[in-house]
Formats: structure tokens, sequence, C-alpha cells
């Protein structure tokens, strides 16, 4: 199942997360997490709510600031520059050149409601990346086909259904040609007939060498896409591997306890 | 509302037996086709009766009004186009244009500051508003014209130094003009920062994150991104206050500037015609108030792009489907 496409380019979208502590408040919800994400390969991190999976996520495009530990893309730090002994925090400027590498699909969308479906994707070439308005357009109705959306390109995000507003914001992650992709739980809040439109596209990126990181609660497509699966509970990584050694064999005790109450339905039918 | 649905529920109750019980099975399997028959709209008796009895009202209201001779038209068609009075409604629009202007300019600022990272410039933006917010506009008026009794001499230069670019007396500089857009550009302006930060405040926080994410510069995120989706929010608001503004030019007569109601104010002292007078400028007030909602309607119709699943029909292409579809009775059906 698992997709071992070592990317052509080398070292192209290598992800590695050292020691990273996020605090809200007097809440520690990262206790120190450390994940490496090969090139070109797909982490799926799962867990319960509140076990930091989400925050995670967004410390690797710097939506989060990290408290402790650092997160470096293809040896770069994130957020930060090295000079001497010294890591001097990046300017606005620079963090958002840093995110054009690194693309990200929400839960709720956060398509832009006032601009139409190829009016979203082809904003951020033109304005991050200093495309021409044409290319950024052509490119924009290639993605949009790319997803099954090409006739739908003028529509408003509200004139479309759930999923295809997810396609729609997937394709608008794509059109910046990231290192990395980020999905923070894309099928939450999907009606469960729209879920499957959704995680074929990305069914479909997991083999295009694009490093991808997957935080969902779909255990049947996490198992079915991932080289590694991450399960994370109370800020910390419990236990990492193939799908094959999580879902069938784990060997935490936490990690049984969690996919006995979530595997039951889907799987033992 | 209520007499329909009881008739329904009145005509349901012989129906089963009498035209349903027979022939149950066969209706079932074939089902019955309808296009032969014609559709009789529903009758809503008592929306004729509630449109006469408001029909009626309106009617006394205009006859009183056109009958009446105390109302003195013709004192009002003479004075309504006069010069003067067209002179005063002319500066009326410029304070107006002016203050209303500049005020939401200096909102936007007022209202981008509060809600910066800097704990100065939030207090600055507060303070502001605080001030602004709690004095009488007449008050601070006066105190703008009379500005010459607490600085004499207005000048530039650099603080705490003896160097000035230039120096001028207080009450060269503030004329009646500059007072009142003074006056009412800084009130305006408070009132107006709370309106655009309202409006701000409302634009979902994913939408910033998204753009973060995507790698949009900051001062594009405000543009493209959140305030389009902030104009919904604060144009209706803002045009309540655009046209109090337009009246609330009027208080400025304090000053003895003549906009429009200070004209008029000035030609019934002579004349002694004071309701006919304060009706033109009464009906001028209603003109700029109209023209001003049809903006409104305009601009809020554009910005409801993508909120809104389909746009609503302006009232030109409401009109023209009225016609379509009520010229062409034959067909009914079709509708």
């Amino acid at each position: 199942m698992t997709n071992t496409l070592t990317a052509p380019t080398a070292a192209r979208g290598l992800v590695e997360i050292t020691g990273v502590r996020k605090s809200f408040g007097a809440t520690e919800v990262l206790k120190g997490v450390s994940l490496t994400v090969e090139p070109g390969g797909v982490a799926v991190i799962v867990g319960p709510s509140g076990s930091g999976k989400s925050t995670l996520l967004r410390t690797i495009n710097h939506l989060e600031k990290v408290d402790g530990g650092h997160i470096t893309i293809d040896g770069q730090l994130v957020g930060y520059e090295v000079r001497g002994d010294r890591l001097y925090e990046l300017r606005e400027k620079e963090i958002l050149k840093q995110r054009t590498g690194i693309g990200m699909v929400f839960q709720n969308f956060n398509l832009f409601p006032h601009l139409t479906a190829l009016e979203n994707v082809a904003e951020a070439p033109v304005v991050a990346q200093g495309r021409s308005k044409e290319e950024a357009r052509r490119r924009g109705l290639e993605l949009l086909d790319r997803v099954g959306l090409k006739d739908r390109a003028d529509a408003y995000p509200r004139q479309l259904s759930g999923g295809q507003q997810q396609r729609v914001a997937i394709a608008r992650a794509l059109a910046l040609d990231p290192k990395i992709l980020l999905f923070d739980e894309p099928t939450s809040a999907l009606d469960p007939e729209l879920v499957n439109e959704v995680l074929d596209v990305i069914r479909e990126l997991a083999t295009s060498g694009t490093t991808l990181v997957i935080v969902t609660h779909e255990m049947g497509f996490a198992r079915d896409v991932a080289d590694t699966v991450v399960f994370m509970d109370q800020g910390q990584i419990v236990e990492q591997g193939t799908p094959q050694q999580i879902f069938s064999n784990p060997q935490e005790p936490r990690t049984r306890s969690f996919f006995s109450k979530v595997l039951e339905p889907a799987f033992n039918i | 509302m209520s007499s329909a649905a009881t008739k329904v529920a009145q005509s349901q109750q012989p129906q089963p037996a009498a035209a349903e019980a027979p022939p149950a099975k066969d209706a079932a399997r074939v089902p019955k086709d309808y296009s032969s028959y014609r559709v009789v709209a529903a009758k809503h008796p008592w929306r004729w009766v509630g449109t006469a009895a408001v029909a009626l009202g309106v009617l006394a209201v205009a006859g009183s009004l056109a009958t009446n001779p105390r109302w003195e038209w013709g004192v009002v068609a003479q004075w309504f186009t006069a010069q003067s009075v067209v002179n005063g409604l002319v500066e009326t629009l410029k304070l107006t244009a002016i203050s209303g202007i500049l005020g939401f300019v200096l909102g936007f600022i007022l209202a981008l500051m509060r809600l910066s990272a800097s704990p100065l410039l939030v207090s600055v933006s507060w303070t502001f508003s605080w001030i602004f917010r709690s004095t009488p506009l007449l008050v601070q008026m006066l105190l703008w014209y009379n500005l010459g009794y607490l600085y004499e001499k207005i000048s530039l230069g650099i603080p705490f130094t003896d160097v000035r670019f230039f120096e001028v007396q207080t009450t060269t500089l503030i004329s009646q003009f500059a007072a009142a857009v003074l006056g009412l550009t800084l009130n305006q302006a408070a009132y107006s920062a709370e309106i655009i930060r309202g409006g701000i405040l409302s634009v979902d926080q994913g939408q910033l994150e998204a753009a973060a994410a995507l790698g949009i510069p900051a001062w594009r995120r405000s543009t493209r991104i959140v305030l389009p989706q902030a104009m919904r929010a604060i144009l209706p608001t803002a045009f309540n206050e655009i046209i109090g503004l337009v009246k609330g030019t009027s208080i400025v007569y304090v000053l003895a500037y003549s906009e429009l109601f200070y004209t008029v104010q000035v030609i019934y002292n002579r004349t002694q015609q004071v309701l006919p007078l304060l009706l033109v400028a009464t009906l001028w007030y209603i003109v700029i108030t109209s023209v001003l909602s049809v903006f409104q309607y305009y601009i809020e119709r554009h910005y409801s792009r993508g909120a809104v699943r389909n746009l609503p029909l302006t009232p030109l292409q409401k009109a023209r489907k009225f016609f379509a579809t009520h010229a062409a009775v034959p067909n009914r059906r079709n509708l």
C-alpha cells in the first residue's frame, strides 16, 4: 500500500521536528515532540481530541510559534535564522516567503467567500510569487481541473458543496507548488458521503512526490495512504511506525485503548 | 395564514372518503397526469382589506397636505430653488463630503491602531474615541472656533527647540469653515473608528490564517481579504452615520456658517414664514438622503458577492421581470 516513491529531486520536503514545546497559557499542548518526515513521504497523525495534533501541524508553517525546540525544512530553520550562535526571529516578509513552500488545507476550508473558486486559487501565486495574472489563471484552471472542478471555476464558495469547497482549497494550496502539504482534519467538516471525493484527491497527491503531513480521524484512509502513522496523546508522540505496525500490532497500551474505541465500527464489520 | 390553514384542514376531511377510497390501488400504480389542469392561485382576502385600509390612511394624509392652506406650498415652491437656499445646500453637501471622507479615513487609521499590537497605539486610539464621543458636538464646534482664545498663534516647527517653519494667527487659520470641518471630522472619526473596527472583527480568524499560510503580505491581506468581507458589516452602519452627518451639519449654524439650515433660518427670521421654510430644508434633506439610500443599495449589493448564493434582483430587474411575466397572461401555466 505504502507508496515509497523516492522523489527524483532528493532533498525536497524533508521535515525534521526536534523537541518542540508549545503552551497556551498554563496548558502545555506539545511536550517535546520529535518527528521526521522523509521527502515525498506521507505522515498521518492520529490521536484523541486535544492531543496536540493540529497544533503540531500548525507549528510546521509557523502559524504557531514554538516555545522550545525547532523545526527544519530541508535543513532550513522555520521562523528563525542562524547567525553565529544566535537564532534571529525572521521578519514577517521572510516568514511569508517560507510559507509559500508549505501548503495548508484547513478543516473549515477557509476559502475566501468573496472570491470565485478560480480567484481563490490564483490569488497567492500573483501576490506571493510575483507570477503574471494570466499565468496564475491558466495554472489555476489546470489545478481546478485536477481536482475535478474546472467547470465550477467561476462559482463562489457558498455555491459549492462542502466537498467541492475542500477540493478548491486543495487546489489553492497546490497553486504555490509547495514542497510540503499540511492537512488539518480535511474531512471533519464534511457530510459522510462527501468525504471520499476529498480523500481521493489526497490519495492522488500521495503518489506525486510532495511530502504530506495529514491530521485525520479517517482510520481507513490513514491505513491506506500513510508511510508513517504517528499516534499522539497528551502532547506527546506515543508511538509511530508503518500502518501495519500501528494499526495491527500496537505496542503501547494507550495506542491500543485508543484504537479499540475508534477502529471497532469501521473494521469489524 | 390561519384562515388558509383551517381551510386546508377542513377540505382534507371529506377527501379521503370521497376521492381516495375507491381507486386507491389503481391510482397508486399509474401516476395521474395533472398537466392539463388549470392552476388557480391562492386567494388572500385579508391582504386586500389591509391594503385598502392603508391606502385610505395614505390618501387622508396626502389630502390634508394638499388642502391645508397653512402648509403654504406656494411659499415652499418659491424658496425651494432660490439662489440663497441652493448656495446653502451646496455648503451642506460640501461639509458632508469633506467631513465624511476625512472622518472615515481617520476612523480607519484609528481602527487599525486600536487593533494593533502596540499598547501605546491602542490607548491613544481608545482615548481619542473616548473624548470625542463623550463631548457634545456643539461644544466641540465652539471650542474649535474659539481656539484662538486658548492659543493665539499656531506654528509648525521642531518640538522643544526654537526652530519654526511657519507661524500663523489662529483666528485666521480657523475660519468658520475650518472649525466646522474640524469638529465634524474628528467627531465622525471617533464613531467610524468603532464601526470599522467592528467590521474587521466580524471577519473570521480563519480567513487571516489562510491568507498568512498562502504567504499573502499583510497589507494585501487587509485590503483584499479582510476589508471586502468587513464591508458587509460596515456599510449599513456607515450609511447611517453619513445620513446622520448630512443632518448633523445643521449644527454648524452655531458658527453662523451659511449652510442649508442656517440660510433657511435667516430667511424665515426676515419673512416670518417659519413652517414653509423649514419644509424647504426638510425636503432637501429628504432628497439627499434618498440619493444616498440608492447608493447604499448598490454598494451593499456589490459587496454581497459570494456572501449570498444568488444576488438579489435590483429594483430595475424586478420591474422588468414583473412586466415580462405579467404581459404574457395567457401563458400563466409557464410561470
